[in-house]
């Protein structure tokens, strides 16, 4: 059922956290291999739209459909079970501020972890996959060190390899490089940049308004949970058209 | 002054070494089943479901705000006319015991649980792993470290609990000692054996439960 050439297509979602309407009515259509910069102030709803896109949060309403996976919430709609939560999350990879790596496994088994646990893949099978995506963050040294002894940066790059290890139709970041000490900041970007040029289809909330410049096709401004203003990265981001871009972009230009 | 004599006891050594044998396999039947009791009421406790929570809720209160002999005697005693159905005392007691001994343990589960990061468990859901699979592949494996000294802890209560179900005339070393007391007239010399058993079998225990809580305190 791919209707149109989209891969993600969000409709008419909602969310709200007890009287706090967090998201108003988002509409978000993404093109396969295209890469979304989400901007906006701090409280705007950007992790929860992140989160809602793999159902850590369950919206209230609307409708999400990544690749061939649709849901839809709200009145006449039952929650999905555990079980379909679990399959519709493997098409959407998430790597996290705080990288919440699993500091009981290896760097090796922190990336087999999703294939295993989730797909039944062998082990055998699953640690070749695991080397390979770990040579491609760099990182095939370190598979059988524990992440305590990493540095932010590098756990940073093994929670983007054990996402893709789920080989997702979409790669969602949520700010992952703000808790990072700003020179392992490049490390990090560098792997999502090589990620963008091999077309993999991504979203990412950041504040890196420059690396959003260069990577992202398009840029989505979002206050008080709605999009205000998208469009072509460099378009958006050197000449916006909405007043409230404009002021929350400004704010950047002068602290840099 | 009291005249001890020790001798008298020796031809009890057999009777004494059985209810000691008796004793460490209660303990361990109790400790086995109270943990799988203490899991499954400690993992209702942070359920989704509005119903379960209650539900374990009631049993480890009502377990824990019993005495332990109370709730000995009344599944023994009063258990059977209410259903119908009767038990050996040793059946009464390991129900009783692991029912007891499960209370607290779900305490001790639960309060290990939530002490992980909330990120963790998101990390294994957005992976695709259902929630059962992240409990037991990336939680309880973190978990279990912290509860490990508290829950030896409580299996060493345990272990002296036993002794009450002597009164169900379980064979246990307490009960053992009670007959050898009787017919020696020596209750002082059986006694005091009795709880120097006790505490022979226990104090490496508790050495043990001390290093393990060193381990992790030293482990953060
Ligand atoms: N689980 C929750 N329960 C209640 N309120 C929540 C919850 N999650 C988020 N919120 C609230 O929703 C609002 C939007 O939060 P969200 O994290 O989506 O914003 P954000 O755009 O990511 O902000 P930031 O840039 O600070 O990360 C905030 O006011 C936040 O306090
Ligand atoms: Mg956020």
């Amino acid at each position: 059922m791919i209707a149109e050439n989209y891969k993600i297509e969000i409709s008419s979602l909602k969310k709200q956290f007890g009287d706090l309407v967090v998201l108003r009515d988002i509409n978000l259509k993404i093109a396969p291999g295209a890469v979304i910069a989400l901007i906006g102030p701090s409280g705007s709803g950007k992790s929860t739209l992140l989160r809602c896109m793999n159902l850590l949060v369950i919206p209230d309403d609307g409708s999400i459909r990544i690749g061939n996976d649709a849901f839809k919430f709200g009145h006449g709609t039952s929650l999905p079970s555990a079980r379909e939560q679990a399959r519709f999350r493997r098409g959407a990879g998430m790597v996290f501020q705080h990288f919440n790596l699993f500091p009981h496994m290896t760097v090796l088994q922190n990336v087999m972890e999703g294939p295993v646990s989730a797909k039944n893949m062998p082990k055998a099978e699953a640690a070749v996959l695991a080397r390979k995506l770990l040579a491609k963050v760099g990182l095939v040294d370190k598979a059988d060190v524990y992440p305590q002894r990493l540095s932010g940066g590098q756990k940073q790059r093994v929670a983007i390899a054990r996402a893709l290890a789920m080989e997702p139709e979409v790669m969602l970041f949520d700010e992952v490089t703000s808790a990072l000490d700003p020179e392992l900041v490049s490390e990090v970007l560098s792997v999502m940049r090589d990620l963008a040029a091999e077309g993999m289809t991504m979203i990412i909330v950041t504040h890196e308004i420059a690396f959003a410049r260069e990577v992202a096709d398009i840029v989505v401004f979002m206050r008080d949970g709605v999009i205000v203003e998208e469009g072509p990265a460099r378009e958006v981001i050197d000449t916006p058209k909405q007043e409230g871009t404009r002021s929350f972009l400004r704010h950047f230009h002068t602290r840099s | 002054m009291y005249n001890w004599d020790f001798n008298i006891l020796w031809s009890y050594r057999w009777l004494l070494f059985e209810g000691t044998l008796v004793t460490i396999a209660l303990t361990a039947s109790i400790v086995v089943l109270g943990l799988l009791m203490g899991l499954i009421a400690g993992l209702a406790q942070i359920s989704r479901f509005a119903f379960l929570r209650w539900v374990s809720w009631a049993y480890i209160e009502l377990f824990r705000c019993t005495p332990l002999l109370v709730q000995l005697l009344w599944f023994y005693y009063a258990l059977p006319i209410l259903t119908g159905i009767e038990m050996s005392a040793i059946t009464a007691a390991v129900l009783t015991l692991s029912l007891y001994g499960g209370s607290f343990y779900a305490e001790v589960i639960r309060g290990g649980i939530v002490t992980i990061d909330a990120g963790q468990r998101e990390a294994g859901l957005a992976l695709g792993l259902t929630p059962a699979r992240v409990m037991r592949r990336i939680i309880l494996p973190q978990a279990i470290k912290q509860m490990i000294p508290p829950l030896m802890n409580q299996s060493i209560i345990q272990f002296k609990n036993t002794s009450l179900v002597s009164v169900l005339a379980v064979p246990d070393l307490l009960y053992q000692g009670q007959s050898a007391a009787t017919e020696t007239y020596r209750p002082l010399e059986v006694y005091t054996v009795i709880a120097i058993i006790y505490f022979v079998v226990l104090v490496p225990l508790t050495a043990i439960v001390k290093k393990s809580e060193k381990a992790l305190r030293e482990s953060d």
